[in-house]
């Protein structure tokens, strides 16, 4: 083994109420990627921010390179030469790449910025990285990837040792996570160590070289990437075995057509979108960034105009000009962004659960009657498993499958047939998937025609009867699952693609 | 990630718990209550006239404008938009009340309802201008607050329209509805409104949308709910409380003073702040800005009775709000 930076050893954090990290070690080699995984809460980000200098632990002790170090601030970490690249890019959007990295750190003449100097020296880390972006752009205009590149190059510009990503893929699709890869080996080489937060296992196989696994805020092992199972580390993680691969039974014999896409366009992006959606079916979404597929979503809920196009509802054109009407109509949108378009956080259980349907819970007058729908509420708290202290607790207190389950039961209390899930399991733990897989296969048994929007190919596989494979915005190939495999739909995803991916 | 506590939590008990949550809001309107209490028997311990049963009287009477327009505003603020317009626009209510009664001889209820349906006319407009033409709340009730007071003028040909002509009026204010009890109506008034105004938001559909749109607009709008409808009905209803404390302010003065209004809208602002709704929406409560409007009532009384100098009292208020504001941020931070 090569020379160890860092070594975080018995380190403690408690927050009131919560003790989220108990007694946790772990180590970083010189050009090693060092990934630390566990469900969500299990103390990850706690311990990043802990060796960022955001957090102060209550006990234990950091050393780097050999030597005991405190780290008082995120600013004194970076003079460390520890830098982190937030899961939420921190980037301004209306500033351009070079004053991005070097704010605060401007070359001034008087009262005046140096800008000539500023892109320079980006471009001339641009350069030392392989990278090629023009300083002057301003980030706004760059995709997710590269912003994220240039996240990593800030990083970089402060001569960072230690690197720390938290879920640096959850944005991006397969080429530009094969590009990111790609400029994380050349770091390694240059013996940059890296400590590595993720939730999708296939990728801790290619990128890692040992896996570090948390749980409930406790150290649960070490283990070399190299010889070990994916399965293993996911059990040390739930703490229990998970079953492989499954696929849907997929059901013979015609069944009604619940909703019908004609044709659709939209100014924006996409182009002659038709597809069927049938009763008791999940139909899987698949394609890669910026295909369009959250685009019908929106569109279909009137979230976003229509250029031109049909949608049939249950057999009868219908007008959808806002979510209203298509709430109306039985057709809930659950987001990707649950937090943004999902819920209203500083609000609790109840009023989330209730938000569509209030209006059937009202008296003469127009007064919300609450009894009435506090027992709606806790029957789909019981129903649904949505660990919550109380229907009055705040949403931001839960975990993103509680969440989940919580928009979920929204839609089923307004008696929608139609669910469109935009990446139903983002930001969801692992063992919280299982059970939001369960929770869709059983909504379509009922007879629910769900729409499953996903960019983790497993994911469409494992649930979907049928895929629509979008690419720039049209429809390329509807796939039944018998024939859907990995490659088919990559196949698929990437036609018509002039030029595929992002340059770095 | 610090919410470790939370998401390992049992299962959800079948019978309501009072959660800490809900006991922190407690305890923000207790607290806000509190300091009411304490300034009151900081300055009954000053100077012994202030606990006297009519310089009370005259601080709640001073206090029913503004909680009033409070009140309304609550509503608003509660959505995360702002009303500028409630000072001027309380102003141009009462001259058209004005005008119905005396210029067009309109019977009193009549005229009466004609002002308040003004106010909600121009909240109306204020609700249509944010919600369909998506001009910042801000921005359009500025507008609506140039706009007011400059009809307000036209209107009233820059002079004051009395009302001695027709002396039931002035009782709207004046008058005292319960014989025994030595308050004028309109202090009653306040208090029947801020029963009413408290059901609403507590309890009606309106009330939760006013909640939900605050906390979050576009989820809301993606959960079905029609926003711009809404908002407009919520601009709506705040601007008939407007109308309201037009009608009350016109019968306290038994006359429409067209020069008169502007501030009002940042007092009713700052009594609702300090009463712990929050700016960036999703969070209120009425009683909480009735005990704002009575904290700055109490204040201005106290300090007066004190012989502070005026200028001295506006200084104060200001401090009141800085510390109102920061103790609630302070609070919010201990939340999480």
């Amino acid at each position: 083994m090569s020379q160890q930076l860092l070594a975080v050893e018995g380190v403690s954090k408690g927050f009131p109420g919560v003790q989220a990290l108990r007694d946790v070690h772990v180590d970083l080699n010189a050009g090693e990627v060092h990934a630390v995984v566990g469900e969500n809460g299990a103390g990850k980000s706690t311990l990043m921010k802990i060796v960022a200098g955001i957090y102060k632990p209550d006990t234990g002790t950091i050393r780097l390179g050999g030597e005991t170090v405190e780290i008082p601030g995120p600013l004194a970490a970076q003079h460390l030469g520890i830098s982190i690249i937030h899961q939420e890019l921190m980037l301004m959007p209306h500033l351009t790449i070079a004053e991005n990295i070097y704010i605060g750190r401007e070359k001034r003449r008087g009262p005046f910025i140096d800008d000539k100097d500023l892109n320079r020296r980006a471009g001339e880390l641009f350069e030392h990285l392989g990278i090629s972006l023009d300083p002057r752009t301003k980030v706004g205009n760059l995709v997710v990837a590269q912003q994220q590149v240039v996240e990593i190059a800030k990083a970089l510009s402060f001569n960072a040792r230690v690197l720390i990503m938290d879920e640096p893929t959850a944005a991006l699709t397969a080429s530009e996570t094969d590009a990111l890869f790609a400029m994380i080996r050349d770091l390694k080489e240059r013996g940059t160590g890296i400590l590595y937060i993720s939730h999708r296992m296939e990728e801790l196989k290619k990128i890692s070289d040992r896996i570090t696994v948390l749980r409930d805020g406790e150290y649960v092992g070490t283990v070399d990437t190299a010889d070990t199972e994916l399965r293993h580390v996911i059990s040390m993680m739930v703490g229990r075995q998970i079953q492989g691969e499954v696929r849907p039974d997929v059901e013979p014999g015609e069944r009604e057509t619940v909703l019908e896409v004609r044709g659709l366009s939209t100014k924006t992006l996409l182009e002659d979108v038709s597809f069927e959606l049938r009763r008791g079916e999940i139909l899987g979404f698949a394609g890669l960034m910026g295909a369009g597929r959250t685009e019908v979503a929106r569109a279909i809920c009137g979230a976003d105009p229509i250029a031109s196009g049909e949608i049939i509802v249950h057999g009868a054109p219908a007008t959808i000009h806002n979510p209203a009407d298509a709430a109306r109509l039985g057709i809930g949108y659950l987001s990707e962004d649950r937090k943004r378009y999902g819920l209203m956080l500083d609000q609790d259980v109840n009023l989330n659960i209730l938000i569509s349907s209030l209006s059937d819970y009202t008296n003469v007058v127009g007064m919300v009657r609450d009894e009435l729908g506090r027992e709606t509420s806790r029957r789909y708290v019981g129903s649904m498993k949505i660990k919550t202290p109380s229907i009055r607790q705040r949403t931001k207190n839960l975990s993103g499958g509680n969440q989940q389950k919580i928009v979920i039961s929204k839609w089923l209390a307004k008696d929608c047939d139609i669910l469109i899930f935009d990446e139903p399991t983002r930001g969801i733990d692992v063992g919280a998937k299982e059970e939001i897989y369960a929770l869709l296969e059983s909504l379509a048994r009922e007879g629910k025609a769900i729409m499953m929007i996903s960019s983790e190919l497993p994911e469409i596989l494992r649930m979907s009867h049928r895929v629509v494979v979008m690419s720039e915005g049209r429809v390329t190939g509807i796939l039944d699952n018998a024939e859907a495999d990995q490659e088919t739909i990559m196949e698929y995803a990437t036609r018509a693609h002039t030029q595929g991916g992002i340059e770095v | 990630m610090t919410k470790v506590g939370d998401t390992k939590a049992a299962p959800a008990p079948p019978a309501e718990s009072p959660t800490r949550s809900v006991f922190r809001q407690r305890l923000q309107q207790l607290l806000t209550f509190g300091s009411l209490v304490a300034l009151m028997v900081f300055f009954s311990l000053a100077n012994p006239n202030f606990l006297t049963w009519s310089n009370i009287s005259g601080i709640l009477l001073s206090t029913a404008v503004i909680g009033i327009l409070a009140l309304g505003t609550t509503y608003v603020i509660i959505t995360g938009g702002i009303d500028l317009s409630i000072g001027t626009g309380m102003t141009l209510a009462s001259v058209v009340t004005a005008v119905l009664l005396v210029n067009w001889g309109w019977p009193l209820g009549l005229g009466v309802a004609g002002g308040i349906g003004f106010g909600a006319l121009m909240g109306f407009v204020n609700g249509f201008n944010v919600a369909v033409l998506r001009i910042p709340p801000f921005i359009a009730t500025l507008a609506m607050m140039l706009i007011a007071q400059g009809l307000a003028l036209v209107i009233s040909g820059a002079a004051p329209i009395y009302f001695t002509s027709i002396p039931a009026f002035g009782q709207i204010s004046r008058g005292s509805l319960v014989p025994g009890l030595r308050l004028p109506n309109a202090v009653l008034i306040l208090f029947l409104l801020t029963a009413v105004a408290a059901v609403i938001l507590a309890k009606s559909v309106l009330g939760r949308y006013t909640f939900a749109i605050g906390s979050n607009e576009e989820a809301t709008s993606l959960s079905g709910i029609n926003v711009r409808r809404w908002k407009i009905a919520i601009y709506t209803l705040a601007g008939a409380f407007t109308g309201v404390a037009g009608v009350v302010l016109a019968a306290r003065l038994n006359s429409a003073q067209p020069a008169l209004g502007l501030g009002y809208e940042l007092q009713a602002i700052a009594a609702v702040v300090i009463g712990g709704t929050s700016l960036q929406g999703g969070r209120g409560s009425m009683t909480g800005s009735i005990v704002g409007a009575l904290i700055m009532g109490v204040l201005v009384n106290g300090l007066r009775i004190m012989s502070i100098p005026q200028e001295w009292q506006t200084v104060v208020v200001g401090v009141v709000i800085l510390v109102a504001v920061y103790t609630d941020i302070l609070r919010r931070g201990k939340e999480g």
